[in-house]
């Protein structure tokens, strides 16, 4: 990445406008209408933690009903919000809570965080713009997305079908989440998609208009960092792939109130429609939520290994192809509807052949840390973390793909054992690398990296705990989405529950970091890693000015790829 | 400021290029239903049978009994939606049939209710890769019944295997072909 700023004087500069360039407005208009891209960015993280605290707990309660064979506490929940506790009403109960857990977790932690918060806070920085192109806009996509959770919320407290809330798992399939839940709750949950995809479908236009129209002068396509890269192809999967599950749930909300047919076979349609509209979107969905975690651990490595990312250009199209390929390997979430031999050998293919620029990608990490000064920072433990349990998810994710294996694992927990794999380790690990990188450029507040460390390892043996058992009781033959399971599967799923009180432990341990940098951490300098961070935010001060660049840094071309390390900046 | 108006009109530019792909995918959504019908029913996926005309069918029996082909076995199924007032039962339970040869099969439905009910069948046929082959000349799914109350009444399927189904290997373990109907109550076709 040749994306220094060794000329880049402007930071010098905003010391003379300081006044001018740190001009905030006051509360209630800085957090509430605000179009300032750092703001936006804080906000869209403020929301992530908050939904993710939801998300978790109510992991913590299928855990706790998962403990042990036979009904815990889905009755007592019931019970607590007013209801009888009859059986069906408890099996309802835990069919919203999946619901609830999957929904949140992806539409309102990972995405608004990777994407909005993240996205938001660096990518205009990294390419060295003064903000995004539509602020007010950005601001519009953020209320949207809190405007979403609340709906979706919402639908816990309505009733809709066996008892309050939607029980229709995150996919809302048809016929369940038609004809198989009556009542207003499945609406609000499918309006809260419509609402945070909208916001989502804002986000992306305006990632895409400002990676490519407002790139500081010098910075083209190919010298802009990596995590810029994965925000770009990101934006343009979310592009096209949210309109498809809008188009899927308009249908679903007009089959259920408006007399349509779409799904329905008296009517001359077919439920197997939705679903291959749902993974056409839900397919890319999947890389929404990690390509941006690519991005992050690409900047996170070369700043811990002092060396620019090993095949720069092949990281970038990898994230391309991943994209592309991306689109046309969806049926392979559906191996069981009936797909003939020779669809299945497609599908299996085109999706073993994403393992290919995964492949180049987890390779070229390894590739930089080699020979590299390798300073085993928070951030640096966390992106090694995220490689290892990413590719073991991606292994698991190869068997998956195949569709003969498939038709035996579909539906069990080794599906949940993989996607949790890339996801609750995968993204979620690239997060809290994400955060404690810029956790103090974004505060001004240092971390203690002593906390960092102990969040990390905590939380590292946790979730393992966890999520490998899991693979054991798919192999078993346990299938997902139920409360209860037979005797047999008793043992690793009580370790599945304990791994989950390590976690807590660590969630507790980040928090703590939290306080400790808000009360006591040290002052965060501009430049806190040191030479091996290279990239634009870095010539900013921590944290950087409420108005930054307004004088435009200037990328020079004189260096290459191989000249990462800057010079020191002139003495201003 | 210049600059400024330069910037902000290429912004606007992106920016509406990009809604229009969003608003292109949206519509491709929605044109997904017709096209995934269309597909269902030139493919023959997920057991869609196929409907045939007269010349059709004819050349496919004489082709049939010029080959000397195999004979393949039937197996008719019925049932109803669970909200329909309907007794419906195939008349035979199998036939066994020459690849190519027409013949016809007899369903009977009987309104169990008091009040006259429209339906509408809908069918496929097991296994799936059988769908592309499986010819039907006339059909009492291809319209809606009404059934007066007590009414009975039989239901006949015209219908051939098209011979061409001996070249393909994915047809090549098939002995028998399952033909099933479920009766919904019509409703509006929407879609």
């Amino acid at each position: 990445m040749a994306t220094t700023a060794d000329t880049f004087q402007a930071h010098h500069d905003d010391h003379h406008h300081d006044h001018d360039a740190d001009h905030k407005p006051p509360f209630f208009a800085r957090w509430f209408m605000s179009t300032n891209h750092k703001d936006i960015g804080t906000l869209y993280l403020i929301f992530a933690i908050i939904a993710g605290i939801i998300g978790g707990g109510i992991s913590g309660l299928m855990r706790w009903e998962l403990a042990t064979p036979g009904l815990q506490i889905m009755g007592e929940i019931v019970q607590f919000l007013g209801g009888e506790g009859s059986f069906d009403e408890q099996g309802h109960m835990w069919n919203v809570l999946i619901t609830a857990h999957g929904l949140i977790m992806v539409f309102f932690m990972v995405m608004p965080a990777m994407i909005g918060g993240f996205g938001n806070w660096f990518v205009p920085l990294m390419i060295g713009a003064p903000d995004m192109a539509f602020p007010r806009m950005n601001n519009i996509s953020f209320w949207l997305t809190v405007a979403g959770f609340l709906s979706l919320m919402m639908s816990a407290f309505v009733p809709g079908g066996t008892w309050h809330g939607a029980g229709t798992g995150w996919t809302v399939y048809a016929p369940l989440s038609t004809t198989g839940s009556v009542g207003p709750a499945v609406d609000f949950a499918i309006f809260s998609l419509h609402l945070s995809g909208a916001g989502s479908i804002m986000g992306a236009i305006n990632f895409i208009t400002t990676i490519l129209n407002m790139r500081a002068p010098g910075m083209t396509l190919h010298k802009m960092p990596l995590f810029a890269w994965s925000v770009l192809v990101t934006a343009f999967l979310l592009l096209l792939a949210l309109p498809v599950l809008a188009a899927a749930i308009t249908m679903l909300i007009t089959d259920r109130n408006f007399g349509t047919t779409f799904f329905d076979p008296s009517g001359g349609g077919d439920p197997i429609l939705y679903q291959h509209l749902f993974w056409f979107f839900g397919h890319p969905e999947v890389y929404i939520m990690i390509l941006p975690g690519f991005g992050i651990v690409s900047q996170i490595v070369a700043t811990f290994c002092r060396k620019p990312v090993f095949g720069y250009l092949g990281m970038a199209y990898a994230m391309v192809a991943i994209g592309v390929v991306g689109f046309i390997v969806w049926a392979h979430h559906m191996y069981t509807v009936g797909l003939d031999v020779n669809t299945k050998m497609y599908f299996t293919a085109a999706t073993m052949i994403i393992a290919v620029p995964t492949g180049i990608k987890i390779f070229s990490w390894i590739a930089t840390m080699w020979g590299g000064s390798m300073e085993f920072k928070s951030p640096m433990v966390w992106a090694l973390g995220f490689i290892f349990l990413f590719t073991v998810g991606g292994v698991t994710g190869v068997v998956l793909a195949n569709g003969g294996i498939d038709d035996n694992l579909h539906d069990t927990y080794y599906v949940v054992a993989h996607f949790h794999y890339v996801l609750s380790m995968g993204a979620v690990f690239s997060l809290f690398a994400g955060f404690y990188y810029w956790f103090p450029k974004m505060s001004g507040r240092m971390h203690s990296e002593l906390l960092a460390h102990l969040h990390f390892w905590v939380f590292f043996v946790g979730v393992n705990v966890v999520f490998f058992p899991q693979h054991f009781l798919g192999m078993q033959g346990m299938p997902r989405r139920y409360p209860d399971f037979a005797e047999a599967y008793a043992y690793w799923n009580h370790v599945s529950s304990m791994g989950y009180l390590i976690v807590l432990v660590s969630v507790g341990i980040f928090f703590l970091n939290l306080i400790y940098a808000f009360t006591a951490g040290k002052k965060a300098a501009g430049n806190y890693w040191g030479e091996g961070a290279t990239t634009l935010e870095w010539s900013l001060s921590s944290p950087p000015p409420f108005h930054q660049f307004e004088t435009l840094p200037i990328i020079e071309d004189h260096h290459s790829s191989d000249d990462h390390i800057s010079p020191a900046p002139a003495k201003a | 400021m210049q600059a400024d108006a330069n910037l902000q009109r290429r912004n606007l530019r992106i920016g509406l290029i990009s809604l229009l792909a969003a608003c292109g995918m949206l519509a491709l959504g929605f044109a997904a239903v017709p096209l995934y019908r269309l597909f269902c029913q030139v493919t023959g996926f997920g057991g869609t049978t196929q409907r045939a005309t007269e010349q059709q069918a004819s050349l496919a029996e004489r082709m049939g009994r010029s080959a000397g082909a195999k004979k393949v076995s039937i197996r008719f199924d019925a049932s109803v939606a669970r909200n329909m007032p309907w007794q419906f039962k195939p008349l035979q339970v199998t036939d066994t049939v020459q690849f190519g040869q027409r013949d016809i099969a007899v369903y009977q439905a009987t309104n169990l209710s008091s009040v006259p009910v429209t339906g509408n069948a809908t069918f496929n046929v097991e296994p799936e890769q059988a769908g592309r082959y499986f010819q039907k000349i006339q059909c009492f799914c291809f319209t809606e019944q009404t059934l007066e109350p007590g009414q009975t009444v039989d239901m006949p399927v015209l219908y051939y295997v098209d011979p061409a189904a001996l070249d393909d290997p994915n047809m090549k373990d098939v002995e028998q072909i399952t033909l099933s109907y479920t009766f919904h109550p019509a409703k509006k076709a929407g879609s």
